[in-house]
């Protein structure tokens, strides 16, 4: 089952440790350099075109994040910060909202991003084996990544598909009319396949 | 693009399509897509091409057409040939369909039903699934493209709107109360008392909101009218808002629905040039403006007043009502949230009246409703029926019932606020009241079928899983109550629980229903309630064997 996730922003700048006590108040203004980040960052300007088209709209925040998250395939903490920077929202607030949706991701996703569905249609016709499937196809739990980033699998909630139950979408790719046992099979054809990711479909349209 | 200049357009679109001998309609929703819909428009374009057929046979895409399990789906109409259906249809079909159907029904043959390989891919409009239904909202949706406005104007389309245009605020209020449209996101409160609620306050900016955040699992009627027929709820807003003297409109729609994101903004900016949308509409002098929101995948901002805080860019969670929206919504103004099936029944309302629309129904519950009918069920899809149907015959004659040798055990409505009825209650005409009476509820359309294999207890432990993850956590009955309620469910399932922990369910679940600050605390108890209620013996069965109750 989809949990809420854990915070997994990392190190942070401007506290003492990992552990959440804050040395110095955070002014996302002025902050700590940032160490270059491993996962990709969007670019700089690209962030202030974000920030520009929304940061005039009352209550965009959320569309600003989704913007970001389309391009970069997550909200990378760097990236959040800039973005809080040029449109006057705290870091904190950011982060906030970053947590309460599930929709959002912290993380960068691995190559393929593996969707089980299970939404109701979908769990009556065994969603939990083949998500259980999946997880020991990939040796990873449900929310994790392979070690080499190929993969990572989640549950979602309903990918609206509902009479081709159960379905399992990679990239936006949906599989569906899945038999319970078939993760293996999808596995494979995801490698026939090669479904790209949301972030480099737009990269590739522009 | 002068309103006049669309009315042209659109009457060359409807001539246009009258000089097609042969018209293939390929559903172009989710879905279908899902299957490879694309891929098959194409390739069938291709082929008519091929064989220089372009100027007699028309190939484009629509809506959902409803038999989702059997897609993806195309319509074939023809001037002399009735009406129907291909079903489960894969690229390399193309040039057999247009060989053995079309090119022979352009020659004037008769095809009653083709041998060979389309065989078992011909579907007649007269099987019961197609034939019980009654299509009002979705009466465009796998008709019409969805990304020509003219089509929808051909249709009678901004027709509601222009008669919006002529009736007064409280006319149009009146109108709406007397056709007894109850909103269609579940709960039920009746649009033309919300509109007239809103209406009544003074401010010189108020919201219309439409409510696209499709939230329960298992459901897909939103997306699907969103997808196949955006005109038609952007008319809807736009008809609510002269009912309310209202001057700007948000869409909210859920980020897992990209398709039906992109179809709105479409729509949205063809309305624009053709002065559907923005200042000045149709002469008239009034002006409205739409935004589109997002959601983010939260169950909780279907909720009318988190839906608000989520607009506003914020966490969503609810707050007390009153102040109701209608007083005090969108920042801080009067703001009226809709669901997206409410407002797309609201054009047809205006051109054929209340009483053509509460002619349909039952005394309360007045008009269609859209299902989503699926799991164990053969015919898996969107349908629409008139109220006071009885469940057998949306189950078992629409839906053709299992169609395995296992037996329907219950169906639930209402998704995640709902609850289970059993079989015995089929012969239930569904209405609003009807639903609540059995311990469910009509709740935005989703009807899931279990069938003798499937568990209520698991079904129930399902349920109150996805509520109490998508718990905001603002109030304590729900955050700690469903906690501890899932946590006593975990114990039946695996077989440690005690007839005391059902009565400590039942206790949880009565503070929840009363203590909660919105609806989704308020209804988390319903599918485990009505679960005990109708299938106890399923309970006890699972609990610890030595605290089993002796019979």
């Amino acid at each position: 089952m989809p949990r809420r996730k854990s915070p997994p922003w990392g190190a942070r700048p401007g506290r003492r440790d990992g552990r959440g006590t804050m040395s110095t108040p955070i002014d996302v203004a002025t902050t700590v350099k940032v160490v270059a980040p491993k996962a990709p960052a969007a670019p700089k300007d690209e962030i202030t075109l974000i920030a520009n088209k929304w940061k005039n709209k009352r209550g965009s925040l959320i569309m600003a994040l989704h913007d970001l998250q389309s391009r970069v395939g997550f909200v990378p903490r760097e990236s959040a910060m800039k973005l809080g920077h040029q449109m006057g929202v705290p870091l904190a607030r950011i982060y906030e909202v970053v947590t309460f949706y599930n929709y959002f991701k912290l993380e960068a996703p691995g190559k393929y991003v593996i969707s089980v569905c299970t939404g109701t249609a979908c769990h009556i016709k065994g969603s939990k084996d083949l998500l259980d499937g999946m997880e020991k196809e990939l040796n990873v739990k449900e929310g994790q990544s392979t070690p080499d980033k190929e993969y990572h699998l989640q549950a979602v909630r309903c990918l609206g598909c509902c009479g081709l139950a159960p379905v399992v979408s990679v990239n936006g790719k949906v599989y569906g009319k899945l038999k319970t046992d078939d993760a293996h099979h999808v596995i494979e054809q995801i490698q026939i396949d090669k479904p790209m990711a949301v972030a480099d479909q737009e990269a590739l349209a522009e | 693009m002068k309103p006049e200049e669309l009315e042209v357009k659109a009457a060359a679109e409807l001539a246009k399509q009258q000089t097609f001998e042969v018209r293939l309609i390929c559903c172009s929703s989710t879905g279908c897509q899902s299957s490879g819909a694309a891929a098959i428009q194409d390739a069938l374009k291709a082929e008519v091409k091929a064989r220089q057929l372009d100027t007699k046979v028309q190939v484009g895409g629509s809506g959902c057409m409803g038999l989702c399990s059997k897609g993806p789906l195309i319509r074939m109409i023809s001037k002399t040939q009735k009406e129907v259906l291909f079903s489960e249809i894969r690229p390399e079909m193309a040039a057999t369909i247009v060989e053995q159907v079309v090119v022979p029904v352009l020659e004037g043959k008769k095809i009653e039903k083709p041998g060979g390989d389309l065989e078992h891919h011909w579907l007649d409009q007269e099987e019961p699934f197609f034939a019980m239904q009654h299509r009002v909202v979705l009466e465009n949706n796998g008709r019409i493209d969805p990304e020509k406005i003219e089509e929808y104007y051909a249709h009678n389309g901004y027709q509601g709107l222009r008669k919006a245009l002529t009736m007064s605020a409280e006319e149009i209020c009146k109108e709406m109360l007397a056709s007894g449209l109850r909103g269609r996101g579940g709960a039920g409160f009746p649009t033309g008392l919300k509109w007239d609620l809103t209406r009544k306050v003074q401010s010189d900016v108020k919201y219309v909101i439409c409510n696209g955040d499709e939230g329960d699992p298992g459901a897909f009627m939103d997306r699907s009218v969103l997808e196949g027929d955006p005109h038609a709820v952007i008319e809807g807003m736009l008809i609510a808002a002269r009912a309310m003297n209202s001057t700007n409109g948000v869409f909210y729609i859920r980020a897992e629905y990209p398709l039906a994101v992109e179809r709105v903004e479409k729509a949205l900016r063809q309305a624009r040039v053709a002065g559907l949308v923005g200042k000045n509409i149709l002469n008239s002098g009034w002006g409205f403006e739409f935004e589109i929101r997002l959601g983010a995948g939260a169950f909780v901002c279907g909720e009318e007043t988190a839906l608000i805080a989520s607009i506003e860019g914020r966490r969503g969670t609810p707050r007390p009502r009153p102040p109701f929206p209608a007083v005090k919504g969108l920042w801080d103004q009067p703001s009226c949230v809709n669901n997206v099936e409410t407002l797309a029944n609201v054009p047809q309302i205006l051109v054929k009246g209340a009483q053509w629309f509460a002619s349909r129904g039952t005394e309360k519950s007045k008009g269609t409703k859209v299902f989503a009918l699926t799991g164990k069920i053969k015919n898996n899809g969107l349908v629409e029926v008139p109220m006071g149907m009885t469940l057998r015959d949306i189950v078992e004659v629409i839906g053709g019932g299992t169609g395995t040798e296992h037996k329907i055990k219950a169906i639930q409505t209402g998704g995640p606020s709902g609850g289970m009825i059993p079989e015995s209650q089929f012969d239930t005409p569904m209405s609003y009241e009807n639903l609540q009476q059995l311990g469910s509820m009509m709740g935005s359309g989703g009807l899931i079928v279990i069938d003798d294999q499937n568990s209520v207890v698991e079904l129930a432990q399902f349920y109150l899983d996805f509520c109490v993850d998508e718990s905001c956590g603002k109030c304590a009955p729900c955050r700690i109550g469903g906690t501890q309620m899932l946590h006593l469910l975990n114990k039946i399932v695996d077989r440690k629980g005690t007839a005391e922990d059902i009565k400590t369910i039942r206790k949880i679940a009565k503070a929840m229903q009363k203590g909660s600050l919105c609806a989704l605390g308020q209804t988390a108890p319903n599918p485990t309630l009505s679960a005990i209620r109708h299938f106890e013996h399923e309970f006890t069965e699972r609990l610890q064997p030595a605290a089993t109750p002796k019979a």
